[in-house]
């Protein structure tokens, strides 16, 4: 690869990202071969437009699991990330949540499954790792930026905790707040993707429903769901917190769940998860054998199949991004705007993977539902914070509407921010695009999910490194070219949260 | 008794010298004002002089022109600041959550007569910019100590207000180093004028003893 320029403009950035994308389409899978999509969309959307409210014990079990296991595993998450954000100047605590947020909230269940069974631990625990090293990297972020100036005037002899609890933690305990509030929704997200392996959640009872054919009670979970997600704003009040907390944990204690042997703990640490040729005694040519062989027939078609979705459900994602985010914004789409604000919500509060799965039921296995999966949830976020954004300029009184104003006035001056927010999901794409392999796509995560199924936990270990290295290079290299784009205002996770009365 | 003296030093910050050949001493019982244009140096020489008082194992109460105050706390939090240093962990964790009564009306006393009563458990970002600076004021004087460095700590307020806040550090403190813009209120205030121009102290004498045009050739 040439060296990389000094200065990269933005449309030279989109121009190269789209140019690959495309060139990686020839390779990729997009066939719907033996299925008719046809029908099957038929057969879902009849059952979509009756949705079934009858099977309501089993919705309600599934949407209250699906918050319990939410709100517990963002709670323990941001706890330990409060804890280790103070120290984030330690390269041992950076490296640790680096690890701890490289691997995505299913692959940690699959691995935790093995230790402790399909228990309301392993679900909180899927959740609260990953989000742990989030969270201390966002909180450490956010105490790094505050004002300085209080902490600096407090009497020398002060200890480092109070200097920390008066002087640092109220300038940042709002920003905290609304973060913390986020990643609720992401909570909920993780928490019913989680159900797709086996937890008492969301996407259990949706498999379940859809194994039986029963669209209409399907559609009445999905509808239930989407609600939930909308209104968090207004049901989730942190003053109510504890109130909240200390019922999910309740319902996840009464939750009956298989008993685990003891000592799977030890198992997993001493046995499972050491490559088999140092378990078998082959010494250090044996390793590298054992590496090579996996690395060459499993690593290699695995992480070529993530890059190729990856890419091309990136382009696709900027291309609904840019082309939707007019549909929100009251100037350009009039009352029309209603409909879209909803489209783009409903759309970012289902998870990739969850799309994935319903692409998957009409297209059949390919590429192509992840592709549209990631695409469409992604555009909708990206799409959503731009329309929020073009809503805020000011404009002059006599500039155009419609269609115009958006070519005109909005996308020129967003084309920046768009090429920079579409940077930063890539790494988000990458690692859900790896996960979505345990839905029978040729990605990484089909690797992992076949040798967790052999109990192979040594090659789904290595291969899941192979997975962290990928999205820790796509995250690497984004912001290098976020960085010599230039003038670009650095993009945070931070700023997707869904505001009040912002749920269409 | 000495407090703090330089002799002939050059003081900056953050590698950049900002004052040449400072020669000056603060004795128990003395009030400096520091008079000059912005920029002179006035705020250098306020920082040179706290570290040392502080280095010296002196307790110094600190009023500092952007007054650094936590705005998502109350004016009494604020205030309350102003000792931590004199506590443990705990107990300032404790005062955090729920401030004692005997340090809340400590805190109090000292409010009335800065007129911030009323906003006692207001969040300083509820405040206008002269209720601030007073809050600044109301921590530096609820810590006490041998002397108070304050960087134009009446510049937000009115006059009558300004001459009545200068009483009120008169009163607490033993030993005071000021930087002021308002000649008139200096001139009442001060024991000692200091006068700061092109990077160097070319005035440092009572204010009886200081003529109008000397202080004029300070902002010439």
């Amino acid at each position: 690869m040439a060296v990389m320029p000094e200065r990269l403009s933005r449309p030279a950035v989109a121009l190269i990202f789209a140019v690959l994308g495309l060139a990686l389409v020839p390779f990729a899978d997009l066939g719907w071969a033996g299925h008719d999509p046809w029908a099957a969309l038929g057969r879902m959307a009849r059952g979509f437009l009756a949705p079934d409210f009858g099977a309501v014990e089993n919705i309600a079990t599934a949407l209250v699991s699906t918050v319990a296991f939410a709100l517990c595993g963002v709670a323990v998450g941001a706890m330990a990330g409060l804890a280790l954000a103070p120290f984030w100047g330690s390269a041992l605590v950076r490296g640790l949540s680096i690890a701890l947020r490289s691997v995505h909230e299913l692959f940690w269940a699959l691995f935790l499954m093995q230790v402790l069974g399909i228990s309301p631990a392993t679900g909180v625990l899927a959740i609260a790792l990953p989000y742990a090293g989030i969270f201390a990297k966002v909180f450490a972020e956010q105490i790094e930026e505050a004002d300085p100036r209080p902490a600096q005037v407090l009497p020398p002899g002060t200890d480092a905790l109070s200097r920390f609890l008066w002087a640092r933690l109220p300038l940042v305990w709002p920003g905290m707040q609304s973060y913390v509030l986020y990643r609720v929704e992401c909570g909920l997200r993780s928490s019913a993707v989680l159900g797709f392996i086996g937890l008492p959640t969301l996407g259990f009872q949706l498999d379940a429903f859809f194994r039986q054919g029963d669209y209409g009670a399907a559609s009445a979970i999905m509808i239930l769901y989407v609600l939930l997600i909308a209104t968090i704003p207004l049901w989730l009040r942190l003053r109510a917190a504890l109130l909240w907390l200390a019922a999910a944990t309740a319902w996840l204690a009464a939750l009956d769940h298989p008993p685990m042997g003891s000592g799977a703990l030890w198992r997993f640490l001493t046995v499972d998860i050491v490559p088999a040729p140092l378990r078998r005694g082959e010494g250090a040519g044996g390793l590298l054998t054992w590496l090579g062989d996996i690395l060459w027939t499993q690593g290699l078609p695995g992480a070529w199949a993530t890059i190729v979705v990856g890419q091309i459900a990136l382009v696709l994602t900027g291309a609904i991004a840019f082309l939707s985010f007019g549909l929100i914004v009251r100037r350009v789409a009039g009352r029309a705007r209603l409909p879209g604000h909803m489209a783009l919500v409903v759309l970012r509060s289902f998870p990739e993977y969850m799309l994935a799965y319903l692409f998957l039921q009409v297209f059949g296995p390919s590429m192509l539902p992840a592709i549209l999966a990631l695409a469409l949830h992604n555009g909708a976020i990206i799409g959503h914070l731009l329309g929020r954004e073009a809503e805020g300029f000011p404009l002059r009184r006599d500039a155009p509407k419609g269609a115009t104003l958006w070519a005109w006035e909005l996308a020129p001056r967003l084309f920046g921010r768009f090429v920079a927010l579409c940077l930063y999901r890539w790494e988000i794409i990458l690692r859900e695009t790896a996960v979505m392999g345990l839905l029978g796509i040729a990605t990484l995560g089909f690797f992992i999910d076949s040798a967790v199924a052999e109990l192979r936990l040594d090659r789904a270990l290595l291969l899941l490194v192979v997975t962290g290295a990928i999205t820790a290079g796509a995250d690497a290299a984004s912001r290098v070219v976020r960085s010599r784009m230039g003038a670009v205002r650095e993009v945070s996770a931070r700023a997707e949260a869904l505001r009040p009365l912002e749920t269409g | 008794m000495t407090l703090a003296a330089f002799q002939g030093e050059t003081l900056g910050y953050g590698g950049a010298t900002v004052l040449r050949g400072v020669t000056l001493a603060l004795e128990r019982g003395e009030r400096l004002v520091l008079l000059g244009r912005s920029g002179a140096g006035k705020t250098t020489l306020l920082n040179a002089l706290y570290d040392r008082l502080t280095g010296a194992g002196l307790r110094v109460a600190l009023a500092p022109q952007d007054h650094a105050l936590v705005p998502q706390l109350s004016v009494t939090k604020n205030a309350l600041m102003g000792r931590l240093d004199d506590h443990g962990a705990l107990r300032n964790l404790w005062t955090l959550l729920r401030p004692p009564a005997r340090d809340r009306a400590e805190v109090q006393a000292l409010l009335d007569p800065l007129g911030l009563a009323a906003q006692a458990d207001q969040p300083v970002e509820a405040l206008s910019g002269g209720q601030r600076q007073r809050t600044a004021l109301a921590r530096a004087l609820y810590r006490g100590g041998e002397v108070l460095i304050a960087d134009e700590p009446v510049s937000a307020v009115d006059e009558t207000q300004a001459a009545a806040l200068l009483d009120l550090m008169r009163a607490h403190f033993p030993a005071s180093v000021l930087a002021l813009h308002d000649v008139e209120l200096a001139r009442s205030f001060a024991t000692r004028l200091v006068g700061i121009r092109a990077g160097r102290v070319v005035l440092d004498a009572p204010p009886e003893a200081v003529s109008p045009a000397q202080i004029e050739a300070l902002y010439a």
